[in-house]
């Protein structure tokens, strides 16, 4: 078989001849060497995770009209890795009141909620850990644990600011965690599986996104709620509670919460490109080898998490009594419209071809958009009204 | 594959005993935690992947999420101080020790019990047979509109009981 | 099919090693000088007053209910929505009857004020 083809199962099948060679079970040499590919693709996603860091560095200085890191290596590239090195030999501080084994189990549970999910994500056809039929619902779950990381850090660190940024972080977490399930119901309804590969070969023809991009918009709003960024980023205002959760924080354990955020975010931007921007594929790109596919889904989770980026440097953080209403009055009622109309049309267009289909989809999404919005402008408006008739009188009272 | 079950099966009874025995109620929390990720490895184990998940998602990430919330917003001093046992502790270890001794015995002598379950045919997808069932009218139909009706009758009841309709009075 | 979950139970047990790796060795490595200023709990470099393990708003509590409700009603649609594709009209008039069923206890609720955060 040829190595461009296929190059995980010609490794590991190359590896196999290796073990058994030695006289190794065939069952414990496999276990082996799905174990050397797991360490293998967590490595190269903590090593992206270093690169993320000066990523963001890079375009945060040049949304506020600065440089950046330049100094250490070209282009300043070499300053994340003088950061990770700064973060291991920091003192390791234990405050005191804090509960020992929850502190340190809480940034361990987070990146590990984070890193998790490159278990499921199809890199190409070839290139994928597993391919889970229940794999949405296993992103679901792997954010459970994240919440659950963030109330263990709140909680054991003995600070009212902390506790106070912990519980403000997880009723976002799980309020926009409604949002994001249903909008990952939409390419399950369209593809008919919940399979990450099963949803990324769907979209052969034409990606998710112009079928829905409500529920494509949805899901990024969702996301970065679910990810504590501005404009969500209430759990740490540093005017109110200081760093939030991770406030009692330093070295390494700061750095495994900053590394999992960072991370989080570009596997948020990979889910989006996969649900919605057609995964692997990108006009038979893809057709020139699972490395070609790879980099493509890559790439798109790069932009995904520019996307991110671009909403963070440019919105201002919202209260919290706004951010809870704008998720239960606004997002939720929108969302399952989105949801019920998607499974309607699906199964009445049944047999209809690809661009009937993709046309009243994509119609019927900015119908539901316009109707939206003018309902949001005539409540916007009556309250105005509200406001200008109550302000009225004490104008007058100023005139005269 | 039966080392495993061992293992978890030996994770989720310490986890459940330090659920009941742990002073903190955080504590008690997050073993209860553990325990509940033993039993979605259990399922995970019996090939059922979707209850796997749906086990992490709802009992992890909601009500063991809740219980927390519910520990922290109605006790100020989070720790159990009164004495764990009382003085008729040995009849619940009596009736305990009987009724593991009598379901023991009822499960020895069931014919299914020594029985390895069947192989799961190729290409079955679970899910979908699962979702067809819940929609299909000679099976569960009614059963599914009537959860829904019940999570209704939860989420109105539960808003009920905990909601104190303050602002109700200044809304014009 | 157990395999798969195999290859999960394998990319935890690694997912929690390496990052708990990382923070055994920044252990290691990084120096030990502590002392009491330096141990104490920040909070705004202000002495902590009194347990700081304190009681919240019961709003938290209302919305992680609410949170619940939808949760398990999302875990249902997901058979339906991977069904959907090989079932009749009436079965997508089913699941929407369920969704508008609990879409009422939402504008209950709302209709209630218990959305407001007082």
């Amino acid at each position: 078989m040829n190595f461009w083809k296929d190059p995980i199962q010609v490794t590991a099948d190359w590896l196999m001849s290796l073990f058994t060679g030695w006289g190794m079970a065939e069952g414990l040499a496999n276990i082996l060497i799905n174990l050397l590919g797991i360490v293998i693709l967590i490595t190269i996603m903590l090593v992206i995770d270093i690169l993320l860091v000066w990523i963001e560095r890079k375009v945060v200085a040049r949304f506020q009209d600065r440089l950046g890191p330049n100094r250490v290596g070209p282009f300043g590239l070499i300053q994340p890795f003088a950061d990770i090195i700064k973060l291991f030999i920091k003192e390791n501080i234990t405050p005191v009141g804090v509960d020992k084994v929850v502190y340190n189990l809480a940034p361990i549970l987070s990146v590990f909620s984070v890193l998790i999910l490159w278990a499921i994500i199809p890199l190409a056809p070839q290139i994928l850990g597993v391919d889970l039929n229940v794999g949405l619902l296993y992103l679901v779950a792997a954010g459970a644990i994240g919440t659950l990381s963030i109330i263990m850090a709140g909680w054991s660190s003995n600070n009212k600011f902390a506790l106070l940024g912990a519980f403000r972080q997880v009723a976002a977490m799980i309020s926009y965690e409604i949002p994001m399930v249903v909008a990952l119901l939409i390419p399950t309804v369209l593809a008919g599986t919940m399979g990450m590969l099963g949803i990324s070969q769907a979209q052969q023809g034409m990606w998710y996104v112009f079928l829905s991009p409500l529920g494509a918009l949805i899901f990024l709003i969702s996301a970065v709620a679910e990810l504590g960024r501005a404009p969500f980023d209430l759990s740490e205002g540093e005017s109110e509670v200081v760093a939030g959760f991770h406030i009692e924080y330093s070295g390494m354990k700061f750095g495994w919460f900053y590394a999992g955020e960072l991370l989080h975010a570009f596997t948020f931007g990979g889910f989006w490109g996969i649900l919605f921007f057609g995964g692997y594929h990108f006009f038979g790109l893809e057709n020139w080898g699972p490395l070609v596919a790879a980099a493509i889904v890559l790439f798109k989770a790069l932009i995904g998490y520019w996307v991110i980026m671009w909403i963070k440097y440019t919105l201002m953080r919202i209260r919290i009594d706004h951010m809870l209403a704008f998720n239960w009055k606004f997002l939720v009622p929108l969302s399952l419209v989105v949801l019920m109309v998607t499974a309607l049309l699906n199964t009445i267009l049944r047999d209809a071809s690809t661009w009937i289909l993709g046309l009243s989809m994509f119609l019927s999404n900015a119908l539901i958009a316009w109707i939206t919005i003018e309902i949001l402008r005539s409540r916007s408006r009556k309250e105005r009204e509200n406001a200008e008739g109550l302000a009225q009188p004490t104008m007058e009272a100023a005139q005269h | 594959m039966t080392i495993l079950f061992l293992i978890t099966a030996v994770v989720i009874l310490a986890s459940a005993v330090m659920v009941v025995s742990s002073r903190n109620l955080v504590h008690a929390a997050l073993w209860l935690v553990s325990a509940l990720f033993g039993v979605a490895v259990l399922y995970a184990l019996l090939d059922a992947g979707f209850m796997a998940v749906v086990q992490v998602v709802i009992y992890i990430g909601a009500i063991a999420i809740l219980f927390i919330f519910a520990v922290m917003l109605t006790r100020r001093e989070m720790r159990d101080t009164g004495p764990g046992l009382n003085k008729n502790w040995w009849v619940s270890a009596v009736m305990s020790i009987l009724t593991f001794g009598g379901l023991a015995y009822l499960l020895s002598s069931w014919s299914g019990f020594s029985q390895t379950s069947a192989d799961i045919p190729v290409g079955f997808d679970a899910v979908t047979a699962l979702g067809e069932a819940l929609i299909s009218p000679d099976a569960f139909v009614l059963p599914f509109e009537v959860a829904s009706v019940m999570l209704v009758a939860a989420l109105v009841g539960a808003v009920y009981i905990a909601f104190n309709p303050r602002i109700g009075d200044t809304r014009k | 099919m157990q395999n798969e979950w195999l290859y999960i139970g394998l990319f935890l047990i690694v997912g929690v090693a390496l990052p708990a790796a990382a923070l055994v060795l920044a252990w290691l490595i990084s120096p030990k000088k502590s002392n009491p200023i330096k141990d104490s709990t920040y909070e705004c470099g202000m002495e902590t007053v009194g347990e700081s393990w304190v009681q919240f708003k019961a709003q938290y509590y209302i919305f992680g209910l609410v949170f619940l409700i939808f949760d398990v009603e999302m875990v249902f649609l997901f058979p339906w929505a991977v069904a959907l594709g090989k079932l009749p009209l009436f079965a997508v008039v089913e699941g929407i009857i369920f969704i508008l069923i609990l879409v009422a206890g939402l504008a209950y609720i709302w209709r209630k004020d218990a959305l407001e955060w007082v």
